[in-house]
């Protein structure tokens, strides 16, 4: 096992660090029903963290815990080594924790540069009166989150649509927007709620290899739900699998693949 | 051309101008109804409010002096000073986000998610406890309000006018006030935009008003989103309150210009700011030549009434106003 602190290279070179998430005993429950019982597991800097399981498991209450939606009856949220007070998810955002959503929370009305600029508003330091006399030093920081921005659109390859209200754009590049957006933040976690559900064939190909180019490039990590088994252990380094709201698996994709309880619930048990 | 043509002419400007006024109130509901969803019936309130507090720092009334008097047996009605229109004008918006904050913190912060019906009783609420309070605060007789604001005919839009119309004509009879008034909302106007444009919190405001849940994701605070628009809804309030308080003296009858806010916004859309300009524009023009020319031969006071039915007209053929986002139920 490895420590807490230990950091370890992967086949494909990529290093990932000590962990920076660490999720404690949480139970959450909604009135009578248990949604999450008593699940703990951890995610590592740099690593890209999958949680699985069929329908109703509690995956995206998982996330939602995360990122402060929810708040859990009981447990603990350790970030970079130190337990966090209950949050509002404004506050889990600012602290560097980005999302997308399941059904993808976009501001319809506003252009795709617009949106992922929105990402950038923790970055902009300037306060309310210089920004609202356009001093020298808001104008600066602007064209420097500009920059940060328009970097991440070409990484995204969504310069064409730059300009188009994000209400017109098909599901696939409005996923990719969002993405964007998350991105734009630099955020330290990244939570993915199915990033590719809904996509065909072409599109989740492009989805794997932007998800995949951004914790190669910008060193982010991230924690993501799926649903496609074949894309989880393609993508993931580590998986956690989940089932009417327990942990039933956790580790390499090669062991949750080997893993009894896992093939039983989830994958269904082998006819051969 | 004869006078008549230029009297029209005249009647159109007093028409553009009076509907300045009633595109400032209309952009208080806006600023309010798309961060947050809400319709705040108490906008004429609070311009009402606005204007109350203003004269009364001015003149340096004290705050709730008859209730103080009635308590206590004593005499005070004033400070004994006047402070000047500048730091009055600062004072008062102080006051009105003060306001915003208690609304945010007392009322609408508990009210999250619920219904719209619910969230517009709410005003209604407000509304007649903020006319209440103005009462109580600053006394309930009809006050002057000076700001220094030059009033009544332009002499020099007279004289520079008279000449275009022969014997019959006297030049354009436009009041001072009104284009002052104008000119304050084209740069309100512009402020706004800039800011909701160009700005952090601007571009804050218009996440908000676009979806609370990506808002949220994003780092925003919703509360302080809404205190800050209703902060800017009360400063527009006191920029509305002002124009209408110096027009026609401040009394409480000034809180019944949001009924006159209500025809524009159908016009314009509940969500557009230029809707809210163009949309009181048509109204005050629209009103005005209808008196004019219909006005006469039916009995006259159509200016009660036309703008409402020029508002159910539009509701009948575009719902959704003139700038107003379209309604698109997908199946």
């Amino acid at each position: 096992m490895l420590d807490d602190t230990e950091s370890y290279v992967t086949a494909d070179g990529r290093t990932i660090g000590g962990v920076v998430l660490d999720l404690k005993s949480i139970t959450l429950r909604f009135g009578g029903v248990e949604a999450i019982k008593n699940i703990s597991f951890d995610i590592r800097e740099g690593e890209i963290r999958a949680i699985i399981g069929p329908n109703g498991a509690g995956k995206s209450s998982m996330l939602n815990v995360i990122s402060g939606f929810y708040v859990p009856q009981e447990g603990e949220v350790w970030f970079r080594g130190e337990r966090r007070p209950q949050m509002k998810p404004y506050e889990v955002a600012q602290q560097g924790i980005a999302r997308t959503f399941q059904n993808i929370a976009l501001f319809e009305g506003m252009s795709v540069l617009d949106n992922v600029m929105t990402g950038r508003l923790n970055k902009m330091k300037t306060g309310l009166w210089s920004q609202a006399l356009w001093k020298g030093k808001a104008e600066r920081e602007e064209n420097e989150n500009r920059e940060a921005v328009e970097k991440i659109i070409d990484f995204l390859e969504i310069q064409s649509i730059r300009k188009t209200p994000v209400g017109r754009l098909p599901y696939g590049l409005k996923k990719r927007v969002e993405l964007a957006r998350a991105l734009a933040a630099e955020p330290t976690i990244l939570l993915l709620d199915e990033p590719m559900a809904g996509m065909n064939v072409e599109e989740k190909e492009d989805m794997c290899r932007f998800i995949l180019d951004v914790n190669d490039e910008f060193g982010t990590t991230i924690a993501l739900i799926e649903h496609d088994m074949g894309v989880v252990m393609d993508l993931s380094d580590r998986v956690v699998v989940m089932d009417y709201g327990r942990k039933i698996g956790d580790g390499t994709p090669d062991e949750v693949r080997n893993n009894q309880d896992v093939i039983d619930a989830y994958l269904g048990v082998s006819h051969d | 051309m004869g006078a008549d043509f230029y009297y029209t002419i005249e009647v159109i400007l007093n028409g553009l101008m009076a509907g300045v006024l009633y595109a400032l109130v209309a952009l208080g509901f806006v600023l309010i109804f798309k961060a947050s969803g809400i319709f705040n019936y108490a906008q004429g309130v609070m311009a009402l409010f606005a204007a109350l507090t203003l004269v009364g720092i001015m003149e340096g009334q004290v705050p709730f002096s008859h209730l103080i008097n009635a308590v206590f047996g004593t005499q005070i009605h004033d400070f004994g000073w006047h402070v000047p229109a500048l730091l009055a004008i600062i004072l008062t918006m102080v006051v009105m986000v003060g306001f915003a904050w208690l609304v945010q913190k007392y009322i609408f912060r508990h009210l999250v998610g619920q219904e719209p019906i619910i969230l517009f009783m709410a005003t209604i609420g407000l509304a007649y406890f903020l006319e209440g309070v103005g009462d109580l605060m600053w006394g309930s007789d009809i006050k002057t309000l000076d700001v220094g604001l030059p009033q009544g005919a332009s002499l020099w839009i007279e004289e520079n006018t008279a000449f275009l119309g022969g014997d019959d004509f006297y030049g354009f009879f436009i009041d001072q006030l009104d284009v002052v008034a104008a000119m304050v909302a084209a740069i309100l106007v512009a402020v706004l935009v800039i800011f909701s444009q160009y700005t952090k919190q601007g571009r804050a405001m218009r996440a908000v008003a676009d979806d609370h849940q990506a808002a949220l994701s994003v780092g925003i605070s919703l509360n302080f989103i809404w205190v800050l628009v209703w902060s800017l809804a009360g400063f527009v309030a006191l920029v509305a309150g002002i124009m209408w308080g110096a027009k026609s003296g401040v009394q409480f009858s000034l809180s019944l210009i949001a009924l006159k806010a209500l025809p524009v916004l159908m016009l314009g859309g509940f969500t557009s700011i230029p809707g809210a300009i163009v949309g009181g524009l048509i109204i005050g023009v629209g009103e005005k030549l209808f008196e004019y020319s219909v006005g006469p031969m039916i009995g006259g006071a159509t200016e009660n009434w036309f703008a409402y039915v020029l508002a159910l007209l539009f509701l009948v053929f575009r719902p959704q106003g003139l700038f107003g986002e379209k309604i698109i139920e997908r199946v």
